[in-house]
C-alpha cells in the first residue's frame, strides 16, 4: 500500500519534471517577450512594445503573410487529396492496396531533412526539364508541405473510416440512396471530425515548418519560421520573442482545435440537412 | 389458395462462394407473399449471406434471384423494393429517430411534410411516440431496435428483411418483442424474412422455417411440421431436443415400423414411404412419461441418472439396461408417479405414445 503510494508519488513528480523540460523554455521567451528591456536576460518591467515593434515591421509582416498563405492553401489541398487517399485505401480491395499505405505513411518517417534536399533536386530538375513546372519559390514550398501534410490528413482520416466500418453505409444503400447521395448524407458527416482535425494540423504543421520550406524556397522567399531564424542568427531580440509567442499561440490553438475535434464523441458533427 | 402461385423471392441454383468457402450451395427457395419465413441455423449455415443476396449486399457466384418478377442480380440495393433491419441497428448516429425513419422517403423524393407524418406514424406502429427527437444513442438497445424496424417499415418494401435482429436484446426484452414483431408483420401484411439461430424464436413467429446447414435446406415446412416431422437427425437435434436410438427395420405391417434397437425394439408409425435397413428412431423428451410398471407397449426399464429442475417441469436422464441413455421432460406433479421424489440411483419406468416414436433418415 505504502509502496503504490510511493511509486505514486515518484511517477508523478517524474511527470512534473518532464513537462517543466519541455515548456519552461517556451515559458521564457513568452514571459521575456513582454520584458521593457531591450537586453533579452534582464527583466525591468512588462511592455507590449515588442509586439508593435515585431508586427510595424515590413519584412515580418510579409514573412507571416507569405506563411498564412501556404499554410491555408497546404491546409485546403492536403486535406482534399488525404481524404481521398484515405476512402481509397479504407476499403479497397486492391493489391496495390498496402504498398500504397506504406508509400505514404514512408513520408512520415523519414526524416525531413532528406525529403527537404530530395525535394529540392526534383523541383530543380523538374524546371529544367518542364518549362510548365515552377521554379523554385512559395509554389514550391507550398508542394513540399502538401506532401508531408496529405499523409497526415490521410493517417488520421482512414483511422476513422476503417473504425466506422461500413454497415452504416449499407443501410442508406438499403434505404435507396445512391453511392454520392450516400457519401454527401452519410459518410461526410461521420468523417468530418477526422477531416476537420486533419485540415488543422496541415496547416500548423506548414505553419510552423523551417526544413522543407528553406529547402525549397527561393532566395526571395522567407516564410516567418525563416525570418525569425534568420534573425536569431544575430541575436535575439524581444521582438522575436514576442513573434514566438504569437507563433506558439497560433500552433497550440491550431493543435488543440485539432485533438478536439478527434477525441470528440461519434455522432455530432454538423449535420447540415433535416 | 392463391398464396401458394405467388412469390415474393426465388432463388434458383444460387451458389454463393468466398474465395475457395461455399456459404450457399445450388439453393432452391420460394418465399410466398405475405408470409413469415425464418431462415433457421447455425453461424457460417448460409443464412445471412442467403439474406445479404435477398437485399442485394453481396452478388451470387451463380444462379438466379427474382425478387417479385423481376430478374435482381446485378441490381445494386438501393434500386431493390426490400430493406432491411439490420443485427446492430446501423442507425445514422449523427440524425434524429424522426430523420433516421424519414431517411428512406426522403431518398425518394417524398416532400417533407408528407415524409415527416410517414415517419411519425411508422414510429406509433413501434410504440416509440415522443422520442422522435433524440438522438440514436439516447434510447435503450430495444428502442433503437424499433427505430430499426420502423425506418425499414416505412418504406413499405415488398419484402422486409430482418438480421437477427433480437440478438442483442435480453431475454425478457426478446419475448416481448417476438409477439411485437407478429403483431406487427399481421398488421401491415409485409413479407418477413427473418435469419435467426434461435429455434425458440422461429417456432413462435415464422409461418414456415427453413432449417439450413452448410449453405443448404434442411427442411422448408410449417413450425410445427419441422417439430413433429423432422426430416433429418440434424434438424430433429436443431429444433429442441430429441433422443435418437439407431437401429434395423425389421418388418413394416400396419402402417408400424418394428425396428430393432439397443434397448430392444420400438415400433413408429410410418406413412408414405417404406423403410428399410438401418434408421435412426427419434423420440421426443416431453413425449417420454414416467409410469408405474411395464404392463403394456412402448415402455422400458431405467435408472436414473441426473434429474434437473426447470421449473414446472423436470428434466431426468436415465440409463436402460443396455447403457444407452433416454432424456424425459415430465411435469412437476407427475400423474404415474411422483417424479418429484426421484434421486439417481433409483429405478422407474418410462414410456411413450405410439404414435410419438419418429423415423429419421440415418
Amino acid at each position: 500500500m505504502n509502496d503504490s503510494a510511493t511509486r505514486r508519488r515518484l511517477l508523478t513528480g517524474w511527470g512534473i519534471l518532464v513537462l517543466l523540460f519541455l515548456y519552461l523554455p517556451i515559458a521564457v521567451v513568452i514571459a521575456y517577450s513582454f520584458n521593457a528591456n531591450e537586453a533579452v536576460s534582464n527583466w525591468t518591467g512588462f511592455t507590449l512594445d515588442w509586439f508593435t515593434r515585431a508586427w510595424e515591421t515590413p519584412r515580418y509582416q510579409k514573412a507571416l503573410g507569405l506563411s498564412l498563405k501556404i499554410a491555408v492553401l497546404n491546409a485546403i489541398i492536403a486535406t482534399l487529396l488525404g481524404t481521398a487517399a484515405a476512402l481509397a485505401l479504407g476499403r479497397a480491395r486492391s493489391k496495390w492496396k498496402v504498398p500504397f499505405s506504406v508509400l505514404v505513411f514512408l513520408t512520415l518517417v523519414v526524416p525531413e531533412i532528406v525529403i527537404a534536399v530530395a525535394s529540392r533536386i526534383f523541383f530543380v530538375k523538374a524546371h529544367e526539364g518542364f518549362s510548365f513546372f515552377p521554379s523554385l519559390g512559395w509554389k514550391t514550398i507550398l508542394m513540399a508541405h502538401v506532401v508531408w501534410s496529405s499523409a497526415v490528413v490521410v493517417l488520421i482520416v482512414r483511422s476513422r473510416f476503417t473504425g466506422m466500418g461500413s454497415s452504416l453505409e449499407e443501410a442508406s444503400f438499403d434505404l435507396g440512396a445512391g453511392p454520392v447521395k450516400t457519401f454527401v448524407q452519410v459518410t461526410l458527416p461521420r468523417l468530418l471530425p477526422a477531416i476537420v482535425a486533419g485540415a488543422l494540423l496541415s496547416f500548423t504543421m506548414s505553419f510552423d515548418n523551417y526544413v522543407l520550406s528553406v529547402f525549397t524556397a527561393s532566395g526571395d522567399n522567407e516564410t516567418w519560421p525563416m525570418a525569425v531564424f534568420n534573425d536569431v542568427r544575430f541575436g535575439v531580440t524581444p521582438a522575436v520573442n514576442a513573434i514566438s509567442t504569437v507563433m506558439f499561440l497560433v500552433v497550440a490553438a491550431g493543435v488543440a482545435g485539432a485533438m478536439w475535434f478527434v477525441t470528440r464523441k461519434s455522432g455530432e458533427p454538423a449535420d447540415g440537412r433535416g | 389458395m392463391s398464396v401458394e402461385t405467388e412469390f415474393d423471392v426465388r432463388f434458383r441454383g444460387v451458389t454463393k462462394r468466398f474465395g475457395g468457402v461455399v456459404a450457399v450451395d445450388d439453393l432452391d427457395l420460394d418465399v410466398r407473399k405475405g408470409e413469415f419465413l425464418s431462415l433457421l441455423g447455425s453461424s457460417g449455415c448460409g443464412k445471412t449471406t442467403s439474406l445479404r443476396m435477398i437485399a442485394g449486399f453481396e452478388q451470387p457466384t451463380s444462379g438466379s434471384i427474382l425478387i417479385g418478377d423481376d430478374d435482381a442480380v446485378g441490381v445494386p440495393p438501393y434500386r431493390r423494393d426490400v430493406n432491411t433491419v439490420f443485427q446492430h441497428y446501423a442507425l445514422f448516429p449523427h440524425m434524429t429517430v424522426l430523420d433516421n425513419v424519414a431517411y428512406g422517403l426522403k431518398q425518394r423524393g417524398v416532400e417533407k411534410a408528407e415524409r415527416r407524418k410517414r415517419a411519425q406514424a411508422a414510429l406509433d406502429l413501434v410504440h416509440l411516440e415522443g422520442r422522435e427527437g433524440r438522438k440514436p444513442r439516447e434510447l435503450s438497445g430495444g428502442q433503437q431496435q424499433r427505430v430499426a424496424l420502423a425506418r425499414a417499415l416505412v418504406m413499405e418494401p415488398r419484402v422486409l428483411l430482418l438480421d437477427e435482429p433480437l440478438g442483442a436484446l435480453d431475454q425478457q426484452l426478446r419475448k416481448d418483442m417476438q409477439v411485437e414483431l407478429k403483431r406487427i408483420q399481421q398488421e401491415v401484411g409485409i413479407t418477413f424474412v427473418y435469419v435467426t439461430h434461435d429455434q425458440g424464436e422461429a417456432m413462435s413467429m415464422s409461418d414456415r422455417i427453413a432449417v439450413m446447414c452448410n449453405g443448404k435446406i434442411e427442411q422448408l415446412d410449417a413450425p410445427e411440421v419441422v417439430y413433429d416431422r423432422p426430416s433429418s437427425a440434424f434438424v430433429a437435434g436443431f429444433i429442441g431436443e430429441m433422443n435418437t436410438m439407431a437401429g434395423t427395420v425389421r418388418g413394416v405391417s400396419g402402417g408400424v415400423a418394428t425396428i430393432d434397437v439397443a434397448s430392444g425394439t420400438v415400433a413408429a408409425p410410418v406413412d408414405g414411404v417404406h423403410p428399410s435397413g438401418d434408421v435412426l428412431v427419434g423420440i421426443r423428451p416431453e413425449k417420454v412419461r414416467v409410469v408405474a410398471d411395464l404392463d403394456g407397449p412402448n415402455r422400458v426399464a431405467a435408472t436414473v441418472v441426473t434429474r434437473l429442475q426447470l421449473g414446472s417441469q423436470i428434466q431426468l436422464v436415465a440409463e436402460m439396461a443396455d447403457g444407452t441413455t433416454l432424456t424425459a421432460v415430465v411435469p412437476r406433479a407427475g400423474t404415474d408417479a411422483d417424479v418429484d421424489d426421484l434421486v439417481p440411483g433409483d429405478h422407474i419406468h418410462l414410456s411413450w405414445s405410439a404414435s410419438a416414436p419418429i423415423l429419421l433418415a440415418a
